[in-house]
């Protein structure tokens, strides 16, 4: 009974990690330039690693691959941001006029 | 559930090569490279399950430290010999 | 010293949970690496309270609990402007202030910025932070000032 729902659960946690990768995926195809393509990338390495992973972990249950999967998963979203931050500070500095709505310009 | 999320990942990272050769500018083409990165420490996981190899996890950790330091280093070069060009050239 | 432990302590977990083997001399030769590793940090003079923030540990996880359910929220509406096209966006930036006063915590702030999917900062100059957003409602919402509150709190 317990097995059977934590089966469930890590299914579901997989299929929707797996819908919100392929959103983002759509978005960084879609979106009109880099900085907003860089927000579409944002959603794939947080939410969707997160329940990726999280899916895994619930099939693994309890031992070290749970481990190894959450240590992996700290260092993703550890390191993530500071990959973005680099990107567009880089973007910046390389004189890349992010596009701007007329409606917002401040 | 795990062949259906291999299949999503794979399906992202051939969108994240296909916006890494659109460009069009060198910033777009290494956000997609990190994403590819990220994705394919992913599908080794993922993989590691579908195929009962649990020892896969560890290539997926090294994978994930080994893609950051890349990119970053990357960045840093592209940033630091573009101001170099535009300064000297000024 | 206090930090030496601490760094110590998270390597011997790191060891441990990474082996899986713990015959006596496997355990022995990760104790080596341990007390190696510390060593050579404490050399390089890189062990202090930014490589082990131990202050910051008490009130750190009640923050991390808020960003969660703040990046749940920000991930769905990203989401959901992504399949509505790009007449659903209006990429704007702005200057925001930061109220921070160690370097520790300017990086919390944009690193949380960051990880909230729909802004990310860009660039850090003095006491104000560049963000871009996705949306105008994104830079509102972060010039309420909630998580720049809270991240001022945690480094009391």
């Amino acid at each position: 009974m317990l097995a059977g729902m934590v089966t469930v659960l890590s299914s579901v946690c997989l299929l929707l990690g797996a819908f919100l990768i392929i959103s983002g995926a759509v978005g960084v195809l879609r979106f009109p330039d880099f900085f907003t393509r860089m927000h579409a990338a944002g959603v794939t390495e947080t939410l969707a690693t997160t329940l990726i992973l999280l899916g895994l972990m619930l099939l693994a249950g309890w031992s070290i691959m749970s481990f190894k999967l959450l240590l992996i998963l700290l260092f993703i979203l550890i390191t993530s941001p500071v990959a973005s931050h680099a990107l567009t500070k880089a973007a910046l500095h390389g004189n890349l006029q992010p596009l701007v709505n007329e409606n917002n310009e401040q | 559930m795990l062949i259906a999320s291999a299949v999503a990942i794979l399906v992202v990272m051939v969108m994240a090569i296909v916006r890494a050769l659109l460009g069009p500018t060198i910033y777009d083409r290494i956000l997609a490279v990190n994403l590819f990165g990220t994705k394919t420490v992913l599908l080794i996981a993922v993989i590691g399950f579908l195929f009962g190899r649990p020892d896969f996890l560890d290539i997926a950790l090294v994978y994930a430290l080994i893609n950051f330091i890349s990119i970053v280093g990357v960045l840093r070069y592209f940033e630091y010999s573009h101001s170099e060009e535009e300064g000297g050239s000024l | 010293m206090k930090h030496c432990l601490s760094l110590a302590f998270v390597l011997m977990v790191l060891w441990l949970g990474n082996s899986g083997h713990y015959s006596p001399l496997l355990l022995s030769l990760g104790a080596f690496s341990v007390v190696f590793a510390v060593w050579v940090s404490h050399r390089m003079d890189v062990v202090d309270h930014e490589s082990q923030p131990l202050h910051l540990s008490g009130h750190i996880s009640f923050f991390y609990c808020w960003l969660v359910g703040k990046i749940i929220l920000s991930n769905i509406d990203v989401v959901k402007r992504i399949w509505l096209g790009n007449k659903a966006i209006s990429p704007c930036v702005a200057r925001l202030p930061l109220s921070q006063k160690t370097d520790m915590g300017k990086v919390i702030y944009a690193n949380s910025i960051t990880l909230t999917p729909g802004t990310v900062s860009m660039d850090i100059e003095g006491a104000t932070v560049l963000v871009h957003a996705l949306t105008a409602e994104n830079i509102a919402e972060l010039k309420d000032g909630e998580m720049n509150r809270r991240v001022a709190d945690l480094e009391l």
